[in-house]
């Protein structure tokens, strides 16, 4: 079987105007505190997204907003819970960070790691009550160093619990390059605990499609789980606003105030040797060329790779299409607000 | 005297101890960015970015401490310690009492909390209360930039485990880096004297475990920490303009709780407040009534605390958390209104 092309393209171009509508709303103060897309990671979510079926559960991080969008929760509840109004999906108490949605059996937490042992219960309910059904855990590559993800790989191997531990691999966890704080290489620490291992270029959502789709038939007869690892690129960094990036747009504007301390305290007496000191400025550097680096999505951008699969007729249909539907979407979620004039 | 900010207070108050103790060490999540000024002066073998694994170095920041080294392990919320429980409530609060008195952990955890910024239930948390019922950990949450870098001083130099806890609405980096992201249209209600204040020329350790009176008045005693201390000191000055006169305890100290200023004060105006923004049950604000009967002082009390889980949503999340208008209706309950000046009360 062969993965549908426009379905997959939609999927990640509704996910993407979306978010990009969703950027707008934080923008303009309509939404508080954090936000965390999962720009640039669609071709991992929609990959895997497209094999669950009604029963299968999914266990989602900080990031949660994409795998609902493409199992088709409303937007217009999706939006009005982000602005926190009484009537979005989780009644404005949640936020983007805590979605829950009872009928897809998907839940979410803003805890790094606690995707994992999310999808081990709902697994263990499955064996239990819904044969044949799985459990889906996405989470980040630094996620990994979390000793209750481990575990749960652990576990689900020892069970045969039905999970795909999604790893999204950015290479970084915030502003951590996460090589430097990771030991050994994480396809062969999943299979050391027992799971099956494969790794995917996370922006060809057809690669991704067919690894998933093994993963996930894997589960459901039986046996066991895998660890589906997929590289991708987030453009926004870890947040919106994220500090290194904002540094790597306005270099002047937002060093203006930290140059000085950072200098002072560089140069003060009593500290490292001038090499511990100059290392450590090296890798302020580095981290920030990493951000910068990181914002480009270009061939990394697992929507764009779709889209030249498409011809450009139906890629202009389904653009518009779901433009128009993420527009209404905002429309209505806003209304109330610009009545009220908040 | 000079002004500091609240996280410039700490941030001096550490430079200071890491340049005269080569045994103090930094280490958690992030903190080549989030302590970048103490990561560039005393380098990596001493401000030491961790992986996302917090029970596994938190766990090693009480055998560091164990070892001979003065840690400060950064816990980046506190709604994250819950995943390194174990850390402290098996290991850090219990190793002096298992080996006898024989060996102690100056460990410090420092953590950011508390909420007003619209972050959702699950990183807005207190949580003092928590952290403060296991017997051998000692929890300070300071309200004001000298308070901050005193405690904070006085968590080093302290041989047990000490968690130091940040309000990230006093803290302007938290707010920044959580809240507005470089966005300029949001509001915050930042009690300015807790953001921003004079601080001494020298640093003195501020006591782990004493109180401090910022008002007098026979009326009612206020008792509160961290930032609900500030919305009770403005409930204060609106009582004051009616006539009645509160008395405002800043405890800065979790645990110990300084029963004896609680005692000192609650018998002096019969009647107690508790603005805390942890939540009401099994937590300091009962702890504080059980200590006031227990020393059989006949207070009338009263508690604003936060009762569930806090809301997502801005609007409802300003009701969840102590504030103002919930304290002068809780005030109103304990106070006899005087006749003429019913008005003043419910806002």
């Amino acid at each position: 079987m062969e993965p549908d092309v426009v379905a997959l393209y939609s999927q990640m171009c509704k996910s993407r105007l979306f978010e990009e509508a969703v950027t707008r709303l934080w923008n303009d103060g309509h939404i508080s505190a954090e936000m965390h897309l999962n720009v640039g990671e669609e071709g991992i979510i929609a990959g895997v997204v497209d094999h669950l079926r009604d029963g299968d559960a999914m266990a989602l991080d900080h990031r949660g907003t994409s795998p609902l969008v493409m199992r088709g929760v409303d937007l217009v509840s999706l939006l009005k819970e982000f602005l926190g109004e009484e009537d979005g999906l989780c009644r404005g108490m949640g936020g983007h960070m805590h979605l829950f949605a009872p009928e897809l059996l998907a839940a979410s937490s803003g805890i790094v790691g606690a995707s994992g042992p999310a999808a081990c219960g709902f697994a263990l309910a499955s064996q239990h009550l819904r044969r044949g059904k799985v459990a889906v855990a996405f989470f980040g590559e630094a996620a990994m160093n979390q000793g209750m993800l481990m575990e749960s790989i652990n576990l689900a191997a020892a069970w045969s619990l039905p999970v795909v531990f999604v790893c999204k691999d950015n290479g970084m966890g915030i502003t951590t390059p996460s090589k430097k704080v990771t030991g050994g290489d994480l396809s062969l620490r999943a299979e050391g605990l027992g799971a099956h291992a494969v790794s995917v270029d996370g922006s060809d959502v057809h690669a991704v499609w067919k690894e998933a789709k093994k993963a996930v038939e894997r589960a459901r007869r039986g046996q066991g789980p895998t660890f589906l690892h997929a590289t991708c690129r987030r453009p926004e960094g870890h947040f919106l606003g994220d500090p290194l990036l904002r540094i790597v747009r306005k270099p002047v504007d937002e060093l203006k105030t930290k140059v000085g301390p950072l200098v002072k305290a560089a140069t003060s007496a009593r500290g490292a040797s001038v090499g511990g000191r100059a290392a450590s400025l090296g890798s302020i550097l580095d981290i920030l060329g990493r951000a910068g680096k990181m914002r480009k999505l270009g061939r990394h951008d697992p929507l764009h790779k779709q889209s030249k699969r498409l011809s450009s007729q139906e890629r202009e249909r389904t653009d518009d299409a779901i433009r128009e539907e993420v527009a209404a979407a905002v429309r209505t979620a806003m209304q109330h607000r610009m009545e009220v004039g908040s | 005297m000079k002004t500091m900010t609240f996280a410039a207070a700490i941030e001096d108050v550490l430079m200071h101890a890491m340049a005269t103790d080569s045994r103090v060490v930094v280490f958690g999540e992030d903190v080549h960015a989030i302590r970048m000024n103490l990561y560039a002066r005393f380098g990596e073998t001493r401000v030491r970015p961790t992986p996302i694994s917090e029970s596994a170095f938190l766990g090693a920041g009480v055998t560091a401490a164990m070892g001979g080294l003065r840690p400060i392990v950064e816990i980046m919320m506190v709604d994250f310690i819950a995943v390194a429980m174990d850390a402290l409530v098996n290991h850090a609060a219990k190793v002096e009492a298992f080996s006898g008195g024989a060996w102690r952990v100056p460990l410090v955890v420092r953590v950011a909390c508390g909420g007003g910024y619209g972050d959702g239930g699950q990183h807005e948390q207190a949580l003092w209360g928590m952290l403060s019922q296991v017997p051998g950990m000692k929890v300070v949450v300071p309200s004001n930039p000298a308070d901050a870098g005193g405690l904070m001083l006085a968590a080093i130099e302290d041989e047990g485990p000490v968690i130091f806890m940040e309000h990230k609405l006093l803290a302007d980096y938290w707010l920044d880096y959580l809240a507005d992201g470089g966005r300029t249209n949001l509001d915050y209600d930042v009690p300015q004297a807790g953001a921003l204040g004079p601080v001494p020329d020298r640093w003195d350790p501020t006591p782990i475990g004493k109180a401090k009176v910022l008002r007098e008045g026979g009326d009612i005693t206020m008792v509160s920490l961290g930032v609900a201390l500030h919305r009770c000191l403005e409930a204060a000055e609106r009582l004051a303009a009616r006539g009645i006169e509160a008395t405002v305890v800043d405890l800065r100290t979790v645990t110990p709780l300084d029963a004896e200023t609680l005692c000192e004060t609650a018998s002096k105006t019969k009647r107690v407040l508790v603005a805390d923004e942890d939540y009401r049950g099994f937590g300091l604000s009962g702890e504080i009534a059980a200590t006031l009967m227990e020393a059989r002082i006949p207070a009338k009390f009263a508690r604003v605390c936060v009762e569930g889980t806090i809301p997502f949503d801005r609007r409802r999340e300003t009701q969840a958390l102590p504030n103002v208008k919930r304290i002068l209706e809780a005030s109103q309950g304990l106070v006899e209104v005087r006749k003429g000046h019913a008005e003043a009360l419910p806002v």
